[in-house]
């Protein structure tokens, strides 16, 4: 851990310095060119200086970005239509609750895939093969179809949230209730046990650990989910209405403000589900 | 009326089919293997033409089977327009360019242990970020045509490859690399004959995530602006158009496209690790 601090932090230094070059070298064609408009010289110090604080630069510099969140998520009031935590939990919720959905729909199907062999057989190679459809070429249809029905707000970006979370949790539970081995079912069957009771002292136990490696990846997905499911009704709040309307009116800062709020929500929902894995494995008395 | 009730009937009758075929003796069989899964697609499709029209279903909200498959035969030409545009030269070619990239990283990191401790961690944690957000600043930057989906795609496909690839290029055994140093090989040569593959498992297993991450983002970075051609400009102005059987036509081309190429990189997987347990025929 200690050892990788050092790389780490040089990566991290090394993109920032790229960052900065890139910056300078793409927004400087827009400050020669005003220059040049208002019939001035530049000298390369008025370049680099004007470069890294435009107000709509192609390539907004990490200092001005950084000042941009500070300013939408701990300057602004959280109720304010500007803030980045209010437009981050309106996305936050629609993904939590569709991740939520999701699991559990996931987790019913694959108990029933495993246990009954006809749904195992018609469903699965489907499951499978979703994997490889971009399913989220459907989203702008399922929030205009629900719209037109009545239902809009949260539920149908969360409804498309359930769906991308849905199969990854579904294939990776399947694995996990079958990964018991052949022995340790037999000796259930030496006890009698109902396969209720198969289930939830064998099965269930023997499969958390392929629930939380499917449900990191779910949970990444549902947020995506979300994101992509805010932009085609034009919707005016989340953090997809804030990447759509930053890119119609060339608000770049705002992007990536936008864009690094996202960042940090799927690292902090990784983290939980990963937090979660850690408290119930220990719990069940996995050691380290 | 009566399509409901032919719905429903047809669901009752395929399920007690599927539940015979897949209990019966002749369930382990191939062919059973295979009917069982289409019989249900087929179960769903008649169930949701039945459904739709026993109750009216208007197109606008969810259009029949039959009629998608209509548009669908009308609107080939339009729909291989769309095709070429984003899979061909929007997914394909950033797949290429994203792939070679993330492989030519993937030795540079394994060669050097300080990029591999420093970059790794990086990578992974870039890996699980929904990427797809840094379409509209692509797009601002590659202007509307297919190149922005093209830098958009490179961007989604580096990093699963290359955390992929970094993984399987440390997987060989140590005594195959102590092997390979008995006999005086070279770094290359070792790379070449020994670790790569041995880590094409891994590489391919990246591979086949990028294909369906290449087409998502394709279609994703066409609503964030695109010329007048294109699945993902098709869908978002047909949804605006309520013209819902062509944004479901285009829906069965993506996932047509999505399964093709995916199993494009399953054969070469088969092709190239024929030696790998997985890929042995199973008895």
């Amino acid at each position: 851990m200690i050892r990788s601090i050092l790389p780490v932090l040089t990566v991290v230094a090394a993109i920032m310095v790229l960052w900065y070059g890139a910056a300078v070298w793409m927004n400087s064609a827009w400050t020669v060119q005003q220059a040049a408009r208002a019939g001035q010289t530049v000298t390369s110090m008025d370049i680099l200086r004007d470069t890294l604080a435009q107000d709509r630069p192609k390539l907004p510099a990490p200092h001005q970005v950084a000042a941009e969140f500070w300013d939408t998520t701990v300057a602004k009031k959280i109720t304010s239509k500007r803030s980045l935590v209010y437009h981050g939990w309106i996305t936050l919720s629609a993904t939590l609750l569709g991740f939520a959905m999701g699991a559990t729909l996931g987790v019913l199907l694959a108990v029933g895939i495993v246990h009954n062999k006809a749904m195992d057989m018609s469903v699965m190679p489907w499951a499978i093969a979703s994997q490889t459809i971009p399913i989220l070429a459907i989203a702008p249809m399922i929030i205009v179809v629900l719209n037109s029905v009545g239902i809009s707000g949260l539920l149908p970006k969360a409804l498309i949230s359930t769906y991308l979370s849905f199969f990854p949790v579904v294939v990776g539970m399947v694995k996990g209730l079958r990964s018991p081995e052949a022995i340790q079912l037999d000796l259930m069957r030496t006890y009698n046990a109902s396969g209720s009771q198969t289930l939830w002292k064998l099965r269930w136990p023997a499969a958390a650990p392929y629930l939380f490696t499917s449900m990191k990846v779910a949970v990444a997905t549902a947020l995506v989910g979300a994101i992509v499911g805010e932009l085609p009704t034009g919707a005016v709040a989340g953090l997809g209405a804030r990447l759509l309307t930053g890119s119609y009116y060339g608000q770049t800062i705002q992007i990536w403000s936008a864009l690094f709020m996202a960042a940090a929500l799927a690292a902090v929902l990784v983290m939980l589900v990963g937090v979660g894995e850690r408290l119930v494995m220990s719990r069940m008395g996995e050691r380290p | 009326m009566i399509w409901t009730g032919a719905a429903l009937g047809f669901w009752a009758l395929a399920w007690w089919v599927n539940s015979r075929i897949a209990n019966g003796p002749y369930a382990a069989t191939r062919a059973a293997r295979w009917a069982v899964p289409v019989i249900f697609g087929l179960t769903i499709f008649v169930v949701w033409e039945g459904l739709v029209r026993g109750l009216d279903v208007p197109g606008v909200i969810l259009p029949p089977p039959s009629s998608i498959a209509a548009r669908f035969a009308t609107a080939l030409p339009v729909l291989w327009a769309d095709f070429r545009q984003t899979f061909v030269k929007g997914a394909l070619s950033g797949y290429a360019i994203g792939v070679t990239a993330a492989c030519v990283t993937a030795i540079a990191v394994d060669r050097y242990d300080f990029l591999r401790r420093g970059l790794l961690p990086v990578g992974s944690f870039i890996a699980a970020l929904p990427v797809i957000g840094i379409a509209p600043i692509l797009v601002m930057w590659f202007g509307f045509d297919w190149q922005s989906k093209a830098a958009v795609v490179v961007v989604m496909v580096f990093f699963p490859v290359l955390v992929n690839l970094v993984q399987g290029l440390a997987s060989a055994d140590r005594i195959h690399r102590d092997l390979m140093i008995t006999y005086a090989a070279s770094y290359w040569q070792t790379l070449w004959k020994l670790r790569l593959p041995a880590a094409a498992p891994f590489l391919f297993n990246g591979l086949k995530i990028a294909t369906t991450l290449a087409l998502i983002g394709a279609i994703v970075a066409e609503f964030f602006g695109s010329p007048i051609v294109g699945m993902g400009f098709r869908i978002s102005t047909s949804v605006g158009q309520l013209a819902l059987d062509m944004v479901w036509a285009e829906i069965v081309v993506a996932a047509l496209a999505g399964s093709a190429f995916y199993g494009v990189v399953a054969l070469a997987e088969r092709a190239v690790t024929f030696w790998h347990p997985s890929q042995r025929r199973q008895r």
